[in-house]
Formats: structure tokens, sequence, C-alpha cells
């Protein structure tokens, strides 16, 4: 169990690594969700399943299913089929399945074992969990709803049309030298020159 | 890995690359939180991570949306290029 956690915790690291050292968007968002499931396997061998599941739910799940639809998103040009060709190639898809291939064989040997290996620390279930989040917590919850709710409408107005059109009059001058070529991984050498 | 989220804020000048460091510190937070927790065999640990990861849903929610207005408005990613705020 100890050997599980160690191995997963470098998977970990090594992914982060990656996911900050890459120069493509995709590739790092592949390297990221590596990572956040790395960190699910490090949290099971914490004696946190709960959260575990948490994590590969929501952050390998709803949140890097944000940040792939704002990736495919942004970039709609004549070269895009070109661009998600390189981004995608096979080549890419190397590293992220080979640390993946080595979390998938931990979890295989721990749904083999299961029972058999006693965790190194309690565990902590989400009996206990729940009953400390609408106990003493309560009202941390609320604020949880609270903010929730605020990043929805905020999030709302922010992407919305009307907005958009209201602010971008002033930015005219700006967008008609740009609109060839707008680039996700443009650099700062062309970046506007009003902006400096 | 929360000394390598804040690497890639402060190196990378690409807006996607910023919103995935801060997503790498929060989650580093979280596994502290969590492996506290484990040490003393408190729930209270979780708890926080619940509430970190309701931090950081909404705040990738909030982020990607002022990408999108970045990216329409200055057909860049890059941050400097909305450094034309005057006083």
């Amino acid at each position: 169990m100890e050997a599980i956690f160690y191995i997963a915790a470098i998977v970990a690291v090594l992914a982060t690594v990656l996911t900050v050292t890459r120069l493509n968007p995709v590739h790092a968002l592949l390297y990221l969700t590596v990572s956040l499931l790395a960190v699910a396997v490090v949290f099971y061998t914490l004696g946190a399943p709960f959260m575990a599941a948490l994590e590969v739910v929501i952050y390998a799940g709803a949140i890097m299913v944000l940040f792939v639809f704002v990736v495919m998103l942004l970039n709609l040009g004549r070269h895009t089929v070109d661009l998600e060709r390189s981004w995608l190639s096979p080549g890419a898809f190397v590293g992220p399945a080979i640390l993946a291939a080595i979390l998938v064989g931990e979890v295989s040997y721990l749904l083999a074992r299961s029972g058999t290996l006693t965790p190194p620390v309690a565990e902590v279930g989400p009996h206990q969990v729940a009953l400390a989040l609408y106990g003493p917590y309560l009202l941390g919850v609320e604020l949880a709803s609270f903010l929730l709710l605020g990043a929805l409408v905020g999030a709302y107005h922010v992407g919305s049309r009307r907005a958009q059109g209201r602010t971008t009059v002033g930015s005219r001058s700006d967008r008609t030298g740009l609109a060839s070529g707008g680039d996700l991984v443009r650099t700062g050498a062309d970046r506007p020159s009003g902006a400096a | 890995m929360f000394a390598l989220g804040l690497i890639g804020l402060l190196v990378r000048r690409n807006l996607l690359f910023i919103l995935m460091a801060i997503e790498v510190m929060l989650n580093a937070a979280g596994l502290a939180f969590v492996s506290a927790g484990a040490r003393w065999g408190q729930a209270d640990g979780q708890v926080m991570f619940l509430f970190i990861l309701t931090v950081a849903a909404a705040e990738v929610a909030v982020g990607l949306a002022l990408l999108l207005r970045l990216y329409h408005r200055f057909h860049s990613l890059d941050v400097d290029a909305a450094s034309e705020m005057r006083g």
C-alpha cells in the first residue's frame, strides 16, 4: 500500500512538471488530467475514497471538459484542422499513456487485492465527512452555495454576447490589424502595438 | 506540487497555462488538507477539500469566461496584451 502511494505520488509530480513545461495546450491538458488521476489514487491510499471519487468526477471530469471545450472553441480558423492534426499526433499520447498505464496497473492491483491490504492510516469514510460537513461546517456549505451561484451569474454575464458587443466597439482599430491568424499560442513578440 | 504550480504561474504568459497552474496549486492545497486529515484521522481535512473543490470549480468557470472575452478582444491569450489599463 505504501509502495502504491509513492508510485502514484511520483507519477503526479512527473505529470505536473510535464504540464507546466509543455508548450502545447492540448499536451499540457493531457498531462494535467493524468496528474489529477494520480492525485485521486493518492487520496485513495490516504484513506479518503470519497474524495478520490470526487477528484475523478469533478476535477478530471468536469473541469478538464471545460478546459478542452475552451481550447477547441478558441481557434476557429482555416488552419485549425492542420493544427489539431499536429496536436493530436500519436507521439503526443505516448507520455500520458505510459503514466496512465502505471495508474491503471496500481488500481487493478488494488482491486485484485481488495480486502487483504490494510491502509497505513485509518480510513475516514464518507459517513464521518457528511456528519462533519452538515454539523459544524453548515455555514461553510451555505457560503459555498453562494459562491457557486455568484460564479454562475458572473460567468454568464462575462461570457454573454450582449456585454461583448458593448465593450468591443471602442477597440475596432485594434482588431482589424489582428483579424488574420489569431493563434492560441501567440507569444509576446507580436502582441498588439497599442498594448505596450 | 504547490511550488510547481507557482512556478508555472510565474513563468508562463499564456492565460490558459496560468489557469492550469492555478488548478495545480488548488489541487496541491487540497492534497495537503486531505493528507493532514488522514494523519490525524479527522474528517475536517476532507471537508476543507470539498470547499477547495467548490472554489476551483467557480474559479475555472469565471476564469475561462474571462479568457474567452480576452481572446475576442485581443485575438491573443498573452496576458501582457491586456496591460493597457491606464489609471
